[in-house]
């Protein structure tokens, strides 16, 4: 990777992460009020969210939309014919989810805002991912 | 300008910018928006006990993601310390009972601070949420094959079927945590 591109990735993470911190989407209050249906709050976010990312890909695929190198973009497709690991493992994820009120995104951003502790539940999710890593053959997908 | 920076911002404007994550990824340089990635990739870096999961070039696959991922964490002290909301979050009034019959009575900041600090981790209740809170975001989320953002946004507005699973299985424990087991451990 070029100076370049870091400086690129590293400015469109600055902008989701600051995004994250001022519609609140990092906050434990505002996953529980989601979890409870009591606001439309997280849901318009991530349904808008949905939205344009929908209508972007669309354009991307129709026109052939090519990246700033000039290589065509292209999306592999999630397999679809594991039904269980999405629904079960989607379990765990949401379960973690409720409990801990935050998803990897704002953990990294509430880490950010001075949070440090949640440099622990980080961790955690590592020792997570290496579990998975090493327990996979035997879990069910 | 600095007063808008200094604002929370309404869901219908926040939303958007966070959807246009998706193409800006991917003009720059084809990437797919998804944020767990990142804990497998420092998985790999590590790659204690040589397991296959984690048998892949980290630095070819992961660096512009975990560049992006210090991003968030420079976003969140910008957006969350340096233009910080003022005022405490805006939450539904059922919300704020439900939880205050949980025993939660600061609502000031982004989090509870009787669960999100160091010395939380002294008592029991504190270890679970972040402790196993966290883990269990990692594990599901690999399990999934990713979370909010690899599934939730990128996958759903990809139109991708195994996503549409994903949200549901995010859903089903996340009910169950809020209505099942959370009381149980806040009281």
């Amino acid at each position: 990777m070029k100076f370049s591109d870091y400086l690129k990735y590293l400015s469109i993470g600055t902008i989701f992460g600051f995004v994250l911190m001022k519609t609140e989407v990092v906050s434990w209050f505002r996953i529980q009020e989601m979890f409870r249906f009591d606001s439309i709050h997280m849901y318009g976010i991530i349904g808008l969210a949905i939205l344009i990312g929908l209508i972007s890909i669309q354009i991307i695929k129709r026109f052939n939309v090519k990246d700033l190198e000039g290589k065509p973009i292209t999306i592999p497709p999630k397999d679809s014919s594991q039904v269980t690991r999405y629904v079960l493992g989607g379990t765990f994820f949401g379960l973690g989810w409720a409990l801990l009120g935050a998803c990897p995104g704002p953990m990294f951003a509430l880490l950010g805002s001075g949070i440090t502790v949640m440099i622990i539940p980080i961790l955690a999710g590592i020792a997570g991912t290496y579990t998975y890593g090493a327990f996979k053959d035997q879990l069910p997908h | 300008m600095i007063e808008f920076l200094s604002q929370p911002w309404p869901w219908y404007i926040g939303g958007p910018i966070i959807g246009l994550t998706v193409p800006l990824l991917l003009l720059a340089g084809g990437k797919v928006f998804g944020v767990s990635s990142n804990l497998r990739h420092v998985c790999a870096a590590c790659n204690i006990g040589n397991i296959e999961f984690f048998n892949y070039d980290w630095k070819e696959v992961g660096r512009w993601n975990l560049t992006f991922i210090t991003g968030a964490v420079l976003g969140g002290f910008l957006g969350g310390y340096v233009f910080a909301n003022p005022e405490p979050i805006a939450l539904a009034q059922s919300t704020i009972s439900d939880l205050q019959g949980l025993g939660i009575s600061d609502f000031s900041g982004y989090v509870p601070n009787e669960l999100f600090t160091w010395g939380s981790l002294g008592s029991v209740t504190g270890i679970i949420v972040l402790v196993l809170g966290g883990f269990l975001v990692g594990f599901g989320a690999r399990y999934a094959g990713g979370c909010t953002s690899g599934h939730a946004i990128s996958g759903t507005s990809n139109l991708q079927l195994a996503s549409y699973l994903a949200v549901i299985g995010f859903f089903i424990g996340g009910l169950i945590m809020t209505y099942l087991i959370y009381p149980i451990i806040l009281t």
